[in-house]
């Protein structure tokens, strides 16, 4: 089997896809709607979010399940269609994909706090297994354990994957610039302190997603770097934060001003590069034609 | 001030719940919020200095140390656990009118948003600086916050969201409250949202962090 490291350690920087939330809600997905149910009940919607990120130029694409685990489903009384719902996920992008581009099924927080004992390491480590094996069954290359800002949490899903299934393990983290310059998670966990515990963990792509733009996300590889000249990283930046206007929302950063960044994130060290919160095919395609002319 | 109160604003700053409590480190094996509230109470303490010299104060340090990034919501989960400890002794005294709160904060997740990791953080610095705190959940509609304000003349609502999606919900439940039940005052917070938004919609108040929800209520429950 293709593996997206055996591509790294050939020396290619490859792209990953963008935002698919945002993406959904263009597509009309209501506040309150639960998004993998989509897998089901709008699957060719999917598969053309799906096939858009391919077509831009993207050498691998995620799933829709980021809140596929079942807690989030919990939330919507569908907390018995984990296996269903991440197995179509990954089933729809792979179908998008064929055999020549990889997929990575998303897996996100559970929103439960292990401190607060609102769950426990067990119920976490299940939780994360079922989805893996679901989204490993459906057809994904890797998974994506991804907006993590608690690194035990992190651990767990990083361990759950790896132990149960055998897709590559990938893992990033959510950073924001705290007052003093530094980036740290909501929890706290710096981007040094992530990379020791997610690579003994088993991870063997780390990075960072979602946050504040690009430009963040070069001091976030930088320190990555610092500490672990291997390890891949993976790179999804939001397109800026969100502006709110008469109902609807925006993100500021175009396709350009994401695509000229692109050549110092690689210099930094980053070793795949795509999308979150707001980016596009259009920012996709654009950063494909920088990594292709970088190279 | 009583030594008791000086070290129970302590616990409550760094976190000590109980003796048994590992955390933190080097408060182990000392006795935490929980031992510490139940002496103050049986040496006569009053329960309403227990709650303003010894509480608040502690919950006042966190919360200005989490708004500098000096620390983050692990230590502030802390500091709220131990706080509410203390509160479980104090409960029965605000019933009986022996302590009494400042103010009623109603808070909640707004419609189509199931997020309530913020809305709690919120909710527990509010409480744990003397306010009662009615916890309305998550995915809240206009009706549920109405029907609170109605209960609670003079509370002050917190609207949260995390989603983009469900900042156009908190702009609706806002207007329909301040339509419903004029003069009542209304704070928002959540990752998307900003002092633009907050104007646009007609919210009295937007803060990024819990410890300006409290600075705000504190001007109107001075």
């Amino acid at each position: 089997m293709r593996k997206i490291i055996h591509e790294i350690q050939k020396g290619r920087v490859l792209v990953s896809d963008g935002a698919w939330g945002t993406f959904l809600q263009k597509k009309g997905l209501l506040p309150g709607e639960c998004p993998e149910q989509w897998n089901v009940t709008r699957s060719e919607d999917i598969f053309d979010i799906a096939k858009s990120y391919i077509r831009a130029g993207a050498d691998m694409i995620e799933t829709n399940s980021f809140g596929g685990n079942y807690f989030k489903l919990k939330g919507y009384g569908l907390e018995n269609q984990v296996y269903e719902l991440n197995k179509a996920a990954a089933a729809i992008s792979r179908r998008a994909a064929g055999s020549d581009h990889f997929v990575l099924g998303s897996v996100g927080p559970t929103g439960k706090l292990l401190m607060m004992e609102e769950v426990t390491e067990a119920e976490l480590y299940e939780a994360f297994k079922a989805q893996s094996f679901a989204l490993e069954a459906g057809g994904a290359d890797a998974i994506v354990i991804e907006t993590m800002t608690d690194l035990e949490e992190a651990r767990i899903a990083v361990k759950a994957a790896k132990e149960n299934t055998a897709c590559e393990v990938i893992c990033t983290m959510t950073f924001d610039k705290i007052l003093s310059g530094e980036y740290r998670t909501m929890m706290g966990i710096s981007p040094a302190e992530m990379t020791e515990t997610l690579v003994e963990a088993g991870a063997t792509i780390i990075g960072a997603n979602c946050g504040n733009g690009i430009a963040d996300m070069i001091g976030i590889v930088k320190e990555i770097r610092q500490v672990n000249a291997q390890i891949p990283i993976l790179i999804h930046a939001n397109a800026g934060m969100p502006q709110y206007c008469d109902g609807e929302t925006t993100f500021p950063e175009s396709p350009a001003d994401m695509a000229s960044r692109v050549k110092e994130i690689i210099e930094a060290g980053a070793n795949i590069i795509g999308g979150c919160c707001g980016t596009t095919p259009d920012h996709i395609c654009e950063v494909h034609h920088v990594v292709k002319s970088v190279k | 001030m009583n030594e008791l109160l000086t070290k129970l604003s302590e616990c409550i700053e760094f976190g000590k719940i109980n003796m048994a409590s590992p955390y933190p480190p080097n408060m182990k094996g000392q006795e935490g919020a929980d031992e510490i509230t139940r002496k103050a109470l049986e040496e006569g303490v009053n329960p309403q200095d227990i709650l303003s010299l010894g509480l608040m104060p502690g919950m006042e340090r966190i919360g200005v140390k989490f708004r500098e990034n000096k620390v983050f919501v692990p230590q502030v989960l802390m500091s709220a656990k131990a706080m509410s400890t203390a509160m479980l002794h104090l409960k029965p005294h605000f019933l009986s009118g022996a302590a009494k709160q400042k103010g009623t904060f109603i808070i909640g997740t707004v419609l189509g948003d199931l997020h309530d990791i913020g809305k709690n953080l919120v909710g527990m610095m509010v409480e744990g600086n003397g306010y009662k705190v009615i916890d309305l959940g998550t995915d809240v509609n206009s009706e549920k916050f109405i029907d609170a304000a109605k209960e609670n003349p003079d509370a002050v609502i917190g609207l949260s969201a995390l989603l983009t999606t469900t900042m156009v919900n908190m702009e609706k439940i806002a207007r329909d409250i301040k339509e419903a039940v004029p003069g009542t005052l209304v704070t928002i917070g959540g990752a998307p949202v900003n002092n633009d938004f907050c104007a646009r919609i007609g919210a009295d108040h937007y803060s990024p962090d819990p410890q300006g929800v409290v600075e705000f209520l504190n001007t109107k429950f001075a």
